[in-house]
């Protein structure tokens, strides 16, 4: 059906693609798995038109053919939808989906027409979508359909999905999943890059299995299980699941109470929620992005500049609802943010400057002159311990922040707020986007930190993630904490629902 | 890092611009060649007169110094994450300000028909004036600055419309003030009294043999090296810097570090502005020793080139300060000496520079392939 042949794609020093091979079978849904900058979504790319390879060949139905835009792989019946979602948001969905296809003569857009056939795609692969309805008013789950009907609307038998369930809730998953079924029942070919093993072994037929570049593994996901998809990703073995000690939990460290955080219009993004995280311990935060977890944390870490905060925040017995970020930190509060190229970091900075951000003003960033001075020495001495502790690479203080992969971002942020030895860590996202080696590395270290008496604060959109890490897990909603489960107790079900504003039962 | 290194690193840095201004140089000689005139007998008449002793060296030195301040002005702010479009308003300000100061201290009586007349206060000695007037220069240029600033930190008010809105004001208060109560009347020309001699500074003539003493580069170019050191000291080795540098990196990024981007968009305009304000001290003090109505020939707007040529880099700064000065004494050549080019041509050159420095950004990636371009620290 699609076929990749020796293909190789170089980006200035890297090589992205060594004599990549790939078959996909018709009528399957294959799975291509790797670690970020294995190659896969390279490889994809080739085959969609966005990049052209540098050698090797693209077979469609057998025969080899030139794909050198979009428009080539979509008149060969390839489609592809993206992880960002390329919509326009004040128009209706029958709009979107015809938009560069538009029905009808030149100048007269026959809309109707196209609403009728959107409709019919709609009911045949049960999409639930209204033509009529606008982007803007759609669920994230509901978008990504729209997505999917632009590519049947231009009649894809190919279907290319990079990464679509990062953004959806478990029941959004498992009602995507039945949709890639039905497809596949219509005689649909469905290709999946994703890096969610339990995703893999849950829906596809035929695995591929990505390291740098390089094809390492064709697996049939009959055959195979996440321990052997995992060692192919990594190279080496990998511990899946957290292992980690009953917690001692100890005095209270954090104590919040009915805290609102109203941002410039007024909304309540936090809403009258009360806590407690205690020495020791891992809280947990569930909930789909966007229901408050963010202004939470910012909140919290004294990040204020966008937003009223009232109730009342006690952290070891002292009020400091009104305190800045900086005397906040001064007390032992850390804070890991979600987003690392946003919060976390200056991205044209060095690994040196950066991991004083924050403790920038005193020792051992400044000498002399009174404490004006940078302390180059001292700057270096924390960079370098930094990256000895938590394994950064390229181990080198010069390089520029940019210049290093997600994870690797990710271990410097997390270094340099570990180094302070926190007595409360406030940590969003702390293995988004990072590749499985350096998540096991992360969630060690956590737990290492939680046993050496930190009171933590976790909130994640992997499920996986909270309910493996946390000791207690909170719920939140349209901002308020709708409930409390003992992770180990509960399922994936109770904490959708949760969620997803149903009640505990 | 072996010095070797270094070195490399600062070439590279420097590649950039250097094609710019071939590229400008390039495009500028078709223009001629169209005009009719050769390109190389207009480029020597442009440059090479920069580079005679003593007069050429000189004059380029005194015709850098301004912009060499109002480089590091517009570098400042721009390390902030700000257009600083106002120096050429601080710059009058700050004028005004130290000639008034050296005015009213200065102990300067002026013959008025016939009549003694004073418009000082006092008479103070140089050692006490002349640092007092320095001082007056970059407070008023400060002052000016961090008005936008402030309104900037305080109602997020887009500091490039408040900057040129405050130029108008400051040449138009400046006028005022001048025309109405510090010019000694009967004087034909837009200028206010003389300043007081003790505020004078010395011409650089003094102290080096065979540069005379008629030529104006003077002490504040000295100042102009100084500032150059200082600004790279503050920008890179200090905490300051560092907030600086953050919040113009990434506003977001140094709030979670605990800096407040406010308080950094005030100091980094003030800074910016009392740098501006220091080419006070170059026109005042050292060559007109009066407030002159419209002494600048733009050089605060000339700065914006100077910073965005100069990667907004101190050295950046002084070299193309330097290059800019050339172009502009070497204008009045190419007016005399050749057949149709006018001195206009350096205006041509100018935003030719400015326009390949731009559109380069774009081209920095392709460049990156040889590996030339790779980002370094500053």
């Amino acid at each position: 059906m699609l076929e990749l042949r020796n293909i190789t794609k170089r980006f200035g020093d890297v090589l992205a693609n060594d004599h990549v091979n790939i078959k996909v079978k018709p009528g399957t849904i294959h799975s291509i798995v790797g670690e970020n900058g294995a190659g896969k979504s390279t490889a994809m790319r080739i085959a969609y038109g966005f990049y052209t390879p540098d050698s090797g060949e693209i077979l469609v139905d057998g025969e080899v053919r030139e794909i050198r835009t979009p428009h080539d792989a979509i008149a060969l019946g390839i489609g592809m939808v993206h992880q960002h979602f390329m919509l326009v948001e004040p128009m209706t969905v029958a709009e979107n989906i015809v938009l560069g296809a538009e029905p009808g003569t030149t100048a007269a857009l026959d809309l109707n027409k196209a609403a009728s056939e959107i409709r019919a795609l709609s009911d045949e692969f049960k999409l639930a979508v209204d033509p009529h309805a606008t982007i803007e008013t759609l669920s994230v789950g509901q978008q990504q359909r729209v997505e999917l009907l632009k590519a049947l609307y231009r009649h894809a038998r190919i279907l290319i999905l990079d990464e679509p369930t990062a953004v959806l809730t478990p029941q959004e998953v498992e009602e995507f999943f039945a949709i890639l079924r039905r497809m596949r029942e219509q005689g649909k070919t469905v290709v999946i890059i994703t890096h969610k093993l339990s995703e893999v072994l849950a829906i596809s037929d035929e695995v591929t299995v990505m390291r740098d570049g390089r094809v390492v593994g064709e697996l049939k996901t009959s055959d195979t299980n996440a321990a052997e998809l995992a060692r192919l990703m990594v190279g080496r073995d990998v511990l899946l699941r957290v292992e980690k000690p009953e917690a001692k939990a100890g005095e209270t460290v954090l104590r919040v109470q009915n805290m609102v955080v109203a941002v410039a219009d007024g909304t309540r993004r936090v809403n009258d929620v009360s806590f407690e995280v205690r020495a020791g311990e891992i809280v947990g935060v569930a909930g789909v992005e966007g229901n408050g977890q963010t202004e939470l944390i910012e909140s919290l870490a004294g990040l204020t500049a966008q937003s009223r905060v009232s109730g009342k925040v006690d952290f070891a017995g002292r009020d400091i609802t009104n305190m800045s970020a900086r005397d906040r930190k001064e007390l032992g509060i850390a804070h890991v943010p979600e987003d690392r190229h946003r919060r976390g970091l200056l991205l044209d900075f060095d690994l040196a400057e950066n991991s004083i951000l924050g403790i920038h003003y005193r020792q051992p960033a400044v000498t002399g002159l009174g404490g004006i001075l940078l302390d180059e020495k001292g700057i270096e001495r924390r960079a370098r311990q930094v990256i000895k502790d938590f394994d950064v690479r390229p181990p080198n203080p010069d390089l520029p922040a940019r210049a290093l992969s997600g994870g690797n971002q990710q271990k410097l942020i997390i270094g340099r707020e570990f180094e302070l030895n926190p007595k409360l860590l406030l940590v969003s996202q702390p293995t988004r986007g990072v590749d499985i080696g350096a998540i096991e590395f992360i969630h060690r270290k956590l737990v290492a930190l939680r046993d050496a008496g930190c009171a933590v604060l976790l909130v994640s959109a992997e499920l996986e993630e909270v309910t493996a890490l946390a000791d207690r897990l909170l719920v939140i909603y349209h901002g308020q904490i709708v409930g409390e489960v003992d992770p180990k107790q509960t399922s994936n079900e109770e904490i959708g629902l949760l969620m997803t504003g149903g009640k505990k039962q | 890092m072996s010095l070797v290194t270094v070195l490399m690193k600062h070439l590279r840095e420097l590649l950039f611009p250097l094609i710019a201004v071939i590229a400008a140089f390039v495009v500028g000689g078709i223009f001629v060649l169209a005009i009719g005139d050769s390109p190389i007998k207009a480029y020597s008449e442009l440059i090479g007169n920069a580079f005679a002793w003593p007069d050429g060296i000189g004059y380029t030195l005194f015709n850098a110094t301004p912009l060499i301040f109002t480089g590091l002005a517009v570098a400042v702010a721009f390390r902030c994450g700000l257009l600083n479009i106002g120096a050429e308003g601080q710059l009058y300000v700050a004028a005004f300000a130290t000639a008034w100061v050296s005015m009213k201290f200065g102990g300067v009586v002026v013959d008025v028909f016939g009549q003694k007349v004073s418009y000082s206060w006092m008479t103070l000695p140089a050692v006490i004036l002349v640092p007092l007037a320095i001082f007056a220069a970059i407070f008023a240029g400060a002052f000016w600055g961090a008005i936008p600033g402030f309104l900037k930190a305080r109602f997020g008010s887009h500091e490039v419309i408040n900057t040129i809105m405050l130029n108008f004001i400051a040449v138009a208060l400046c006028s005022y003030f001048t025309q109405y109560h510090y010019k000694v009347p009967g004087d034909p020309i837009m200028q206010s009294a003389p300043i007081g001699e003790s505020a004078h500074i010395a011409h650089l003539g003094k102290f080096i043999p065979g540069l005379p003493e008629r030529i104006p580069v003077n002490l504040a170019f000295i100042l102009a090296l100084i500032a150059c050191a200082l600004v790279y000291v503050f920008l890179w080795k200090t905490k300051w810097g560092y907030e600086i540098r953050a919040t113009g990196a990434n506003p977001s990024a140094a709030e979670y570090g605990g800096i407040s981007v406010r308080k950094q968009i005030v100091l980094a305009m003030a800074v910016s502005g009392g740098l501006a304000g220091m080419v006070g001290i170059n026109e005042v003090l050292g060559y007109h020793h009066r407030y002159y109505d419209g002494f600048s020939d733009n050089y605060g707007f000339t700065g914006i080139a100077v910073a965005l040529l100069g990667r907004n880099h101190p050295v950046g700064v002084l070299l193309a300060a330097i290059l800019f000065a050339i172009l502009l004494r070497g204008g009045i050549f190419v007016d005399a000496f050749t057949d149709h080019v006018s001195k206009d041509i350096v205006q041509i050159l100018q935003a030719l520079v400015i326009l390949f420095v731009a559109a380069g950004a774009r081209y920095r990636g392709s460049l990156n392939v040889f590996g030339l371009l790779k980002r370094s620290k500053v």
